[in-house]
C-alpha cells in the first residue's frame, strides 16, 4: 500500500465533501475490492473515505412497491433478509451466490454496482428488475447507471445511497460461475418485470446487457422452451482462459433456459 | 496394539496450536532491529539487462543497502543436486542459475535486485525506484517447441535449449514387440503445469552475529540440514558449524519448499553485510511467479497387447518442461522418478522411455507432490484405461489379467525397480465393491434420463516412496544419501524427547512419532515429545518429502529405540541382579524371566542418570541416536474408481462417487492417513478438473492469482470412500509403505478416465487435464 490519508466519515455530506473537493479522494465500503487494489498498489489515493461510520446506510425495507436496499447492507444481510426474500426471493437468492461466505459479510451492494466488475452478480439483478439507483444528488434508472466496463454514471463526488428494486412476478437468476473467482462467467437474471420482461445478462460482455429477442420471447410465452432456440452472438463478448467468447454465448441461452426453468 | 501405540487413531496433537492460531511461523519471528527486503523482479520472460541503475533507490529513505547480481559474484550459483548422463554419455547442462540475475533474465519474476530497508513499505517503494534498462527477447515458452530450430536460445551453455535427453530401456527389443503385436494403444497428451499453492507462502528471516560469526536462517524449509549443507558446501555462505538452520512451524510444502531459492541465499548474505537481521515473506503473487511449479510433461504414449489383452510392451516419449533453470532437483523428477514407475501394476514385458529435458522462460519446475510418479501413473492407467475401451475390455478385468500375481514378488520390473510386496488384485476387488461398480450401469442409466453423461474411472497406480538407499540414489546421480536419523532422549524423570531429521510441515510427525516411541518403548504417549526443524538441536537429517518419514524417518526411530532397550537392559540386569539374557521388555517394563521382578523404563532412565548403583564400564546416561539407510523404496499401490457426471449442455463436470483402496502396509495412525488420502486426492481432482498455470506466449504467467488459478475447494469434491488393504513391507521394520502422495498421484488418471468414459458416449476420443467446463464443452461440440 502507498501512505493515505484515512477519514472515517460520520455522514454521506462529510464523506461527498471530502471527495468533491479532491479527485484523487476514494470512498471504501465493504473493501473486498478496494482494499486488494491498494494492497497490490494499483491505486494511489490521497484520502480513504470510509463510508462505514455513516449510520442508517445498510437498512433493508419493503413496501408494497418493492424493497429498497441501503448502499452498506452486505451480500449477506440481503441473502438473509425476510423482506427480500418475500418480495424478489430471486434477489436474496443471487445474493445468496456472490463469493464466500467472507466475502458475503463485508462485501456491500453499494460498492458492488459502483464497481461494475464485468463478473459481477448484482448489475444482473438491478438490469433485470428495472431498479432505481438512489444517489446523493439524483435517481439514476439501472439502464442508464451501468456505462461500461468498471464505469457507471456516478460522478466524482456522487455516493450510492440506496437501491429500489420494483416488485417483480416470476423472476430468477442463473449463474455459471469462474471455477477460480466463482464470479460469474455467465449470469442471466430473467424477470416479470414492473416494466415487462427482462432478461439481464453479467459476465459476458463488458458490462451488463439485456436480450431484446429473449424478453420478447418471453413476453409471448413465459417458458424455457421460448428461450432454448435464441442464441446471442459472440461478437464483442469478453474472452479469457476459462471461457471462449464463444462458449459465453452459447452460456446466455443455457442460463436463460435454467433461469425461466428456475422462475416458474 | 495399545490405546495410543501404532495403529491408533490418535488425533493429531499439534492441530489444536494450528487452528487456535498459536502456531508459530517464520513470518511470526521478528527481532530487533529486524530489515525487510523486497526483490526486484524481471517483468520481462526473457531480456539482456543492460544496467540497474540504484542510485535514486539507494537515497530513499530507510533503504540500508541494494544489491545486484555482481555484488554477489563470490556466491556460488544455485544448483541442481541430481546429475543426469544422457543417452550420449555426456552430463546434463546444467547453466549457471545466479542467486540475482546476472547479464540476463530469464523468466518473469526472477529477481534482479534486492532492497533492504527498514521497514516493508519502504523498501517495496525504494525496489519501485530501481531503474532496470532491459532489451526484450523472444520468449520460448511452449516445450514441445522448445528445441525446434529458430527458437531464441536460453542459455548459451544449453544449444536448442536442450538440458538432457535421457533413456531407459532397450528401445530396439521393445520395438520389435510393438512390430508384432496384435494391437497397440497410442495416446498423446499433457501432464498440465501446476503452482503449488503451500497455504503459507515462502518466508526467512536471516540473522548474522558479529560476536560469534554465526549466521541463523529462519526459513520455511522442509529440509533445514540440506538447506544449511548446500548453502554452506556450494555457496560458501558459511561454514556448517557457523550455520544455523531453523524450520519452525512450517504451512505446507508439497515440495516446493524442499528447494535452496534465490531469497534465502540472498538474505543469508546479505544479513551479515547489513549487519541488521532481515526479513523476507513471499506476497501470494510471488509464490505464483516464483515457487518452482510442478508436472509440465508433453507425451506420447503407446502399448502394445496381445490378442488375450496382455501388456506386452510399453513406449512413450516425454518432453519435460525445467522452467528457464535447473532447480534442486528438477532433474530427477521426469527421470528416476518417472521412468521408472512406467511398470504400473504390471507384468509389462519391455518398457521404454525417453524423455527430452528442455528450458523454456517459464519459472523452474521440480518435485510437487508425487514428483514423478503422478506423471507415470497418469501415462500408465490412460493407456490401460484406453486399451479397454479399444478391446472392448471391462477396465477392471484387463487390469486383472495384467496384474502382477501376489506370490511374484519380489517383483523385478523392466525399468529397474524390484516391487517388495502387494496384492493389487485384492485392493481392485476391495475398490470394485467400495465402488459400487455393479450398480454402476443403473446409476448411468439414471444420469442419461436427466440428460446427463455418467462415466467411471480406475486407476491402479503404483508409486515408489520411502526415498531412497543412499547407494541407489547415489549410483543415479544423487548429490545426497537419502538415510534419516533420529535421536531418542530420556530425560532423568522419564519423559523422552526424540529429535528426528525428518521435517513436519503438515504430516502430523508429533503425533505419529510420538505414537512410535509410545508403542516401541512403553512411555506413555503423552510423554514423548517430538522435535524437529532445527539445525542446532537435531542430527543431520534429510528431510520430508517422497512419502519417506514413516519408511525412513519412522524406522530410524524404531532403530534409536532398540538401542535404548539394549542399554535399559544392563542396567535393568544389574540392578535385578540378574543376567542380561534372562531380562525380557515389554510394554514399557525389563522383567526377570519367570518373576515378578520388574523395572519400568522410567526408572531405568533415573537410574541411569543417577548412576549411584550402576553396571561397571557402562555410560551413564540414556540418549540414544540412530541413522537408519532404507533397503529399498516401499511401493504403496492401490486402486481408485472416480464416478463423475458430465453437463453436456454446459460442459460441467462433477464427481459424484470417489471410492479409494489403498496398500500403504501397517499404518501407524488411520486417521493421520485419512487425511492424507484426502488431501491427496483433492491434489489429485485439482490435477484433473481445476488447476492449471498458464503462461501466455510472451512468456506472462496468465492464471497468477486465485482469480484464474483454480484451487479445489469444499465444494469441488465428493465425500470420498477410503479402504485399506495393508500388506506390510517386509523391508522396513515398521512395514510401513507411506501415504503422503498416494491420492495425488492416483486421482488424476481416475477423474480422468471417469470424464472420458462418460464423453465417450458422445464420440470424444480425447481431452485434456484439467477438464474445465471450457474443455468439456468444446470437446463435445468438437466431436457433434
Ligand atoms: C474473493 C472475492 C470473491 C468475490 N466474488 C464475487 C461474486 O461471485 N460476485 C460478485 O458480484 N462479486 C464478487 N465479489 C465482489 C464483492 O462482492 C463486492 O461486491 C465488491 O468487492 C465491491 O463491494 P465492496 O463493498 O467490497 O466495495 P469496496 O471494495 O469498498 O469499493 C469498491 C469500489 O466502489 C466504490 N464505492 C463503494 N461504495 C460506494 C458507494 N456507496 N457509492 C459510490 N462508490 C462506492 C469504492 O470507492 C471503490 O471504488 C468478490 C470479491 C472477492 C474479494
Amino acid at each position: 500500500m502507498y501512505n493515505f490519508e484515512y477519514k472515517k466519515a460520520g455522514s454521506v455530506d462529510e464523506a461527498a465533501g471530502i471527495v468533491g473537493a479532491d479527485d484523487e479522494a476514494k470512498l471504501l465500503a465493504g473493501g473486498m475490492t478496494y482494499i486488494p487494489t491498494l494492497k497490490q498498489r494499483l491505486a494511489a489515493p490521497t484520502t480513504v473515505v470510509d463510508l462505514n461510520g455513516v449510520g442508517g446506510l445498510d437498512g433493508i425495507s419493503a413496501d408494497g412497491n418493492g424493497v429498497t436496499v441501503g448502499a452498506m447492507a452486505r451480500h449477506a444481510a440481503v441473502a438473509a433478509s425476510a423482506e427480500v426474500a418475500a418480495a424478489i426471493p430471486a434477489l436474496a437468492d443471487l445474493a445468496s451466490h456472490i463469493g464466500d461466505p467472507q466475502v458475503r459479510n463485508r462485501g456491500t451492494i453499494g460498492g458492488s454496482i459502483a464497481n461494475n466488475d464485468p463478473a459481477a452478480d448484482y448489475p444482473a439483478a438491478l438490469v433485470g428488475l428495472g431498479a432505481t439507483v438512489q444517489t446523493n444528488k439524483r435517481a439514476v434508472a439501472a439502464d442508464d447507471f451501468f456505462t461500461g466496463l468498471f464505469e457507471t454514471a456516478l460522478g466524482q463526488d456522487e455516493i450510492v445511497t440506496s437501491v429500489s428494486f420494483p416488485r417483480a412476478g416470476k423472476a430468477a437468476y442463473m449463474k455459471f460461475p469462474n471455477p477460480a473467482s466463482r464470479y460469474a462467467i455467465v449470469g442471466v437474471f430473467v424477470a416479470q418485470a414492473a416494466d415487462g420482461v427482462r432478461v439481464a445478462v453479467t459476465g459476458a460482455g463488458p458490462c451488463v446487457f439485456r436480450v431484446a429477442e429473449m424478453e420478447a420471447a418471453l413476453a409471448a410465452s413465459w417458458s424455457a422452451d421460448a428461450v432454448a432456440g435464441i442464441g446471442i452472438s459472440a461478437d464483442g463478448l469478453n474472452e479469457d482462459i476459462h471461457a471462449s467468447a464463444e462458449y459465453r454465448a452459447h452460456l446466455v441461452t443455457v442460463m436463460a433456459k435454467r433461469a425461466v426453468a428456475k422462475a416458474g | 496394539m495399545t490405546e495410543q501405540g501404532i495403529g491408533a487413531a490418535v488425533a493429531r496433537r499439534e492441530d489444536r496450536r494450528f487452528v487456535t492460531g498459536q502456531g508459530h511461523y517464520t513470518d511470526d519471528i521478528n527481532r530487533r532491529g529486524q530489515t525487510h527486503a523486497c526483490f526486484v523482479r524481471s517483468p520481462h520472460a526473457h531480456a539482456t539487462l543492460n544496467g540497474v541503475d540504484t542510485a535514486a533507490a539507494g537515497a530513499m529513505p530507510g533503504v540500508r543497502a541494494i544489491f545486484v547480481g555482481e555484488d554477489m559474484a563470490e556466491v556460488g550459483p544455485l544448483i541442481c543436486g541430481w546429475a543426469i548422463t544422457d543417452v550420449h554419455g555426456e552430463p546434463f547442462r546444467a547453466p549457471p542459475h545466479p542467486a540475482l540475475a546476472i547479464g540476463k533474465v530469464n523468466y518473469a519474476g526472477e529477481a534482479v535486485a534486492v532492497v533492504i530497508a527498514d521497514t516493508l513499505e519502504q523498501a517495496k517503494d525504494a525496489a519501485a525506484a530501481v531503474e532496470v534498462d532491459y532489451g526484450l527477447l523472444d520468449a520460448v515458452v511452449d516445450p514441445a517447441q522448445a528445441t525446434a530450430d529458430g527458437q531464441p536460445q536460453i542459455h548459451e551453455a544449453a544449444p536448442g535449449n536442450l538440458s538432457f535427453e535421457w533413456a531407459l530401456g532397450d528401445k530396439a527389443a521393445v520395438d520389435a514387440v510393438f512390430d508384432g503385436a496384435a494391437h497397440v494403444t497410442s495416446l498423446e497428451f499433457a501432464n498440465n503445469r501446476l503452482v503449488p499453492n503451500a497455504m503459507e507462502p515462502r518466508a526467512c528471516v536471516a540473522e548474522y552475529d558479529a560476536g560469534s560469526g554465526e549466521h541463523t536462517l529462519h526459513i520455511a524449509s522442509q529440509n533445514p540440514h540440506v538447506h544449511r549443507l548446500v548453502m554452506s558446501a556450494f555457496h560458501g555462505l558459511a561454514p556448517e558449524h557457523k550455520l544455523r538452520v531453523v524450520a519452525p512451524d512450517v504451512g505446507g510444502g508439497f515440495g516446493s519448499k524442499i528447494f535452496i531459492y534465490a531469497e534465502e541465499v540472498v538474505l543469508t548474505w546479505a544479513a551479515s553485510r547489513v549487519r541488521r537481521p532481515i526479513k523476507w515473506t513471499a506476497e501470494r503473487s510471488e509464490s505464483f511467479l516464483t515457487d518452482a511449479h510442478g508436472r509440465d510433461h508433453a507425451t506420447t504414449a503407446e502399448l502394445a497387447l496381445d490378442s488375450d489383452g496382455k501388456f506386452l510392451a510399453m513406449r512413450v516419449d516425454t518432453t519435460a518442461n525445467m522452467g528457464a533453470y535447473l532447480s534442486t532437483f528438477a532433474s530427477a523428477v521426469p527421470t528416476y522418478l518417472y521412468a521408472t514407475l512406467l511398470a504400473g501394476q504390471y507384468t509389462t514385458g519391455g518398457i521404454y522411455c525417453n524423455v527430452k529435458a528442455v528450458f523454456t522462460n517459464t519459472v523452474p519446475v521440480d518435485a510437487y507432490r508425487g514428483a514423478g510418479r503422478p506423471e507415470a501413473a497418469y501415462v500408465v492407467e490412460r493407456l490401460v484405461e484406453a486399451a479397454a475401451a479399444e478391446t472392448g475390455r471391462d477396465p477392471a478385468e484387463l487390469r486383472k489379467t495384467n496384474f502382477v500375481p501376489a506370490d511374484a514378488f519380489p517383483y523385478e520390473t523392466p525399468v529397474i525397480m524390484q516391487y517388495d510386496c502387494g496384492d493389487f488384485a485384492g485392493s481392485m476387488d476391495q475398490a470394485l465393491d467400495l465402488a459400487g461398480y455393479s450398480g454402476f450401469q443403473a446409476r448411468k442409466a439414471e444420469s442419461k434420463a436427466g440428460g446427463k453423461l455418467r462415466g467411471i474411472g480406475f486407476s491402479s497406480y503404483i508409486e515408489a516412496c520411502g526415498v531412497a538407499p543412499s547407494a541407489a540414489a547415489g549410483s543415479l546421480g544423487a548429490g545426497v544419501g537419502l538415510w534419516e536419523s533420529a535421536n531418542i532422549r530420556f530425560n532423568p524423570t522419564g519423559n523422552v524427547q526424540l529429535f528426528t531429521g525428518c521435517h513436519s510441515h503438515g504430516q502430523g510427525h508429533e503425533t505419529a512419532y510420538a505414537q512410535i516411541v509410545a508403542d516401541k518403548l512403553g512411555v506413555p504417549y503423552e510423554q514423548v515429545e517430538v522435535i524437529h526443524g532445527d539445525s542446532s538441536k537435531i542430527p543431520f537429517g534429510m528431510g520430508t518429502y517422497g512419502s519417506r518419514s514413516a519408511a525412513v524417518g519412522g524406522s530410524a526411530i524404531v532403530k534409536a529405540a532398540d538401542k535404548v532397550i539394549e542399554k535399559g537392559r544392563k542396567i535393568a540386569a544389574h540392578t535385578l541382579e540378574a543376567s542380561e539374557d534372562d531380562i525380557e521388555f515389554a510394554g514399557g517394563n525389563f522383567t526377570v524371566k519367570g518373576t515378578d521382578k520388574a523395572m519400568n523404563i522410567a526408572e531405568v532412565a533415573f537410574t541411569a542418570y543417577v548412576p549411584h548403583n550402576y553396571p561397571e564400564g557402562l555410560e551413564p546416561g540414556l540418549d540414544e541416536t540412530a541413522f537408519y539407510d532404507p533397503l529399498n523404496f516401499s511401493f504403496p499401490a492401490g486402486t481408485h474408481v472416480c464416478e463423475v457426471e458430465v453437463d453436456p449442455e454446459t460442459g460441467s463436470v462433477s464427481i459424484e462417487r470417489y471410492a479409494a483402496v489403498d496398500d500403504f502396509g501397517v499404518l501407524i495412525n488411520p486417521l493421520i492417513v485419512e487425511g492424507q488420502v484426502h488431501g491427496g486426492i483433492g491434489q489429485g481432482v485439482g490435477q484433473a478438473m481445476l488447476e492449471h498455470a498458464v503462461y501466455d506466449g510472451a512468456g506472462q504467467l496468465v492464471s497468477g492469482s486465485y482469480m484464474d488459478y483454480t484451487m479445489p475447494r469444499a465444494d469441488d469434491v465428493p465425500s470420498y470412500d477410503v479402504g485399506f488393504n495393508g500388506v506390510p513391507s517386509p523391508l522396513n521394520p515398521l512395514g510401513v509403505k507411506g501415504c503422503g502422495e498416494a491420492g495425488a498421484i492416483a486421482a488424476p488418471a481416475a477423474v480422468m478416465n471417469a470424464v472420458h468414459d462418460a464423453l465417450r458416449d458422445v464420440g470424444v476420443g480425447h481431452i485434456e487435464m484439467p477438464a474445465t467446463p471450457l474443455r468439456v464443452w468444446q470437446a463435445i461440440r468438437d466431436a457433434a
